[in-house]
């Protein structure tokens, strides 16, 4: 388990995983902080923050060194092996403690019990993806399961953790600049002239820009109108001031919420909309591909409307008519452009309790894994999986004598991303606000539990209490992102990115901390 | 008869079950109408009630059937003397000793008084001289109240707070015989507890003594009326996990959230943010 607190950001999977650890299983984590979820590993290993490459390269030459590589499956499903090998050499034990901070005992026992393993997963989260070499980061990990086998069968595999309901399902149905529903591409002509068919328009085959690209291009003004639906960027972006200041530039900015949030408050217009997954009718996908029905409990409050409805009418008012709004029919129509989706009737997936993609046919019973042709004699006519070596590089916010600390963020159990919707009830166990920091730092800076102090990055300060907290790697700090209005911790982060995958270095702000009677004011 | 499967006979009728299946899955599996109270699908069987006792050929005492394995050859009767006996004695010493006027069969979605009714049970035989609990009601957060006058300690909450799900363990049976009830660390405060606040410990209360407090509210001003209510069936948007969710309604409110114990994602879990985070569709603050 490698840059995930489940226990707290997707507590039932836990569940899962208990299960399994009940069941004899053994658990590493990999984390740098002892996290509630680290607490029920087997060995946690506390690695600095951006080191991960620095580990899967050293994991990957002890397994090489060692001779415990799945040699067959290595020269069967895999390619690039020998160049794999010749770019995790340096990566000796000795070096990969120097660079992460992990006693070399603990990564060979790692490196040992994963490849030695009958099954085995490596499962992440944000704490691999929210850095400025991301994609680097999940390229390294799935070298791991090359070397080892550990992919395309029941039980072994990647898990990347989602962290919202339908955050696979937006990928799935093509809400990513280049791609159409069902990972189809943009600039396939073929593709899109069937999406140019059913649609009955032409369309763009000139891929968009991700989010990131959208405030650089809103920097340079070529980007002047933007349309959010559902997404809070004025609090949840790092760096946030400066995302704050272009949105308010924009010549025009529409917000489609639930609620009036920092981003709707600078808004041109609002467009207020329902609760999707309890005032309307769908289908969400999860973490596993499971396709699922969401049915509508309660009525919106008057004004609120479905946000197909929304869009359909505004389509409408520009001269589309789209014609249905009926999520059933909208499926139909996915169903027919989508292969992955195309035996996913709406029937079956309310019998079914939910079907997992890919499911080409309506007597497919659905994918519980991906990536078993990796097992097939002729690899299903594939080209072999290929390694892909990476280099570690540290954070872009380097540590310095100005800026000594490193910050991360994560999810606090009983909260929710800038706390839109999960301030709304009044948990007895909230907490998230503070800044954590590690005793030795703490007497160091002669601070004390409890006492407010200014956090200052180099893109911004915020006035913080702080939480002593021992379960953390000496220099690291931590604190959530749920109380923008109480802590604005984005304030704080690095919006330097990962170019491939648009995601922002959350995970890795350097920062000082200053007691408040010190400072001016 | 084959290796996965073994044959017992329930009231004369031939039932196949199998290996590892208990007498209550082979019960079910007949249509033998059964009653239970501290069993759940998705937890380990505690067998403490005694509701589901049933008599099996050649063993000196009644067995529980929630948890006996079915054993090839198995004669079992559920319907004997001494069976309805035992099982009307049951009830009445539960409802002699504790209140279950909101007791639920959950196996059955039945009212506990349904097999009162049926096996006779009458506590008040006992007279007014039993000694009922007298727990004062425990409301220490917005979310839970805990009522323990309720309480018949059948372990359900302990083992959903602890290793059949959350393993959170907050909770546990404190003290013995009369003195026996459920407690958090040094009876600490709920929110001063290990306590995460999942909820599930309310979700498998068979007897009201865990309940909501949007469910406690309404039952107080007499206006919680699951006649009026519907279920409606979604998934929770607080995760990548896909837990399904059970929204309760009234009056176009949602009044109580759980999951689907056969639901092969959650078994019924859920987590602070599924079990409570709902509230937004409603501000009540």
């Amino acid at each position: 388990m490698w840059g995930s607190n489940a226990r707290e950001a997707h507590p039932i999977f836990f569940h899962h995983l208990m299960k399994g650890l009940n069941n004899g299983a053994q658990m590493f984590a990999v984390d740098p902080r002892r996290t509630s979820s680290a607490k029920f590993a087997d060995v946690w290993l506390g690695l600095e923050v951006g080191s991960d490459i620095a580990l899967a390269n050293t994991i990957g030459r002890e397994i090489i060194d060692a001779g415990l590589v799945n040699t067959d499956f290595v020269a069967h499903s895999t390619a690039g092996f020998e160049q794999y090998k010749a770019s995790v050499e340096a990566y000796t034990l000795e070096r990969g403690e120097a660079l992460t901070g992990v006693p070399s005992g603990a990564i060979r026992e790692l490196a040992h019990s994963y490849a030695r393993a009958d099954r085995a997963q490596i499962l992440w989260t944000l704490g691999i993806t929210e850095h400025h070499n991301a994609v680097d980061n999940v390229f390294a990990l799935c070298n791991l399961a090359l070397l080892t086998g550990h992919i395309g069968r029941w039980g072994s595999g990647l898990v990347p953790l989602r962290g919202q309901n339908n955050v696979q399902g937006g990928g799935d149905m093509g809400a990513l600049p280049n791609k159409l529903p069902g990972f189809q591409n943009v600039d396939d002509r073929d593709a899109l002239g069937r999406f140019a068919d059913v649609y009955g328009v032409d369309l763009n085959p000139v891929p968009g820009k991700h989010l990131t690209h959208m405030f650089e291009a809103m920097e340079s003004g070529e980007l002047t109108c933007a349309y959010i639906v559902g997404e809070n960027p004025a609090d949840s972006e790092a760096n946030t001031s400066h995302v704050r200041k272009l949105l308010s530039e924009l010549d025009c900015l529409i917000v489609q919420d639930i609620f009036l949030t920092r981003t709707a408050e600078l808004a041109d217009v609002v467009l207020p909309a329902s609760v999707a997954w309890a005032e309307s009718s769908g289908t969400v996908t999860s973490s596993e591909r499971r396709v699922q029905r969401c049915h509508q409990a309660v009525e919106a409050p008057e004004g609120a409307r479905d946000d197909i409805e929304i869009l359909a009418d505004l389509a409408r008012r520009l001269g589309y008519d789209w014609g249905t709004t009926s999520p059933q029919e909208l499926w139909d129509e996915l169903r027919s452009l989508s292969p992955p989706h195309a035996g996913m009737s709406w029937e079956r997936l309310e019998a079914e309790g939910g079907l997992q993609w890919p499911c080409p046919s309506t007597d497919h019973p659905g994918s519980p894994f991906l990536h078993g042709w990796l097992w097939e004699d002729d690899l299903a006519g594939r080209a072999p999986a290929p390694f892909t070596a990476v280099e570690a590089a540290g954070p872009l916010d380097r540590l310095t004598d100005e800026f000594p600390l490193r910050l991360t963020t994560g999810r606090a159990l009983d909260s929710y991303n800038t706390g839109v919707l999960s301030g709304s009830f009044n948990s007895p166990i909230r907490y998230g606000d503070e800044i954590d920091v590690h005793p030795a730092d703490a007497e160091r800076l002669g601070i004390a539990d409890g006492e407010l102090v200014r956090v200052v990055s180099p893109r911004g300060a915020v006035d913080l209490g702080v939480r002593i907290q021992p379960d953390l790697v000496p220099g690291l700090t931590f604190t959530t992102f749920h109380f923008p209005e109480l802590a604005d911790s984005n304030l704080l982060t690095n919006d330097a990115y990962d170019a491939r995958s648009g995601t922002s270095e959350f995970k890795a702000a350097s920062i000082r901390i200053e007691r408040i009677g010190d400072c001016d004011g | 008869m084959n290796n996965s499967s073994v044959t017992i006979t329930i009231d004369g009728e031939t039932v196949e079950v199998d290996v590892g299946r208990t007498i209550l899955d082979g019960c079910r599996s007949a249509g033998v109408d059964t009653p239970t109270l501290c069993h759940g699908d998705n937890l380990t069987p505690s067998n403490v009630c005694r509701v589901c006792v049933v008599e099996v050929e050649g063993s000196r005492t009644l067995v529980p059937s929630c948890s006996r394995p079915a054993e090839e050859g198995m004669v079992v009767a559920t319907d004997s003397e001494r069976v309805r006996h035992s099982r009307k004695m049951v009830l009445e010493f539960l409802g002699s000793a504790v209140d279950v006027s909101q007791a639920r069969d959950v196996d059955h979605d039945s009212d506990l008084s349904v097999w009162s009714d049926h096996y006779g049970a009458d506590p008040t035989r006992y007279g007014d001289q039993v000694a009922k609990s007298s727990a004062p009601l425990k409301r220490e957060d917005d979310l839970y109240v805990r009522d323990y006058d309720k309480c018949v300690l059948c372990y359900k909450c302990v083992e959903a707070c602890g290793d059949d799900a959350q393993h959170t363990f907050a909770i546990a049976v404190s003290g013995r015989g009369f003195d026996a009830h459920i407690s958090t660390e040094f009876d600490a405060a709920l929110p001063d507890s290990a306590c995460v606040y999942c909820g599930n410990c309310v979700a498998v209360c068979p007897t009201g003594a865990l309940q909501f407090t949007t469910e406690f509210d309404l039952r107080k001003a007499a206006d919680w009326r699951p006649e009026d209510q519907h279920v409606a069936r979604t998934v929770c948007s607080y995760c990548g996990v896909g837990c399904n969710l059970e929204l309760h309604v009234q009056d176009n409110t949602i009044v109580k959230v759980t999951s689907p114990s056969d639901h092969d994602v959650t078994s019924g879990m859920l987590c602070i943010k599924g079990r409570f985070g709902w509230q937004y569709v409603q501000p009540r603050f």
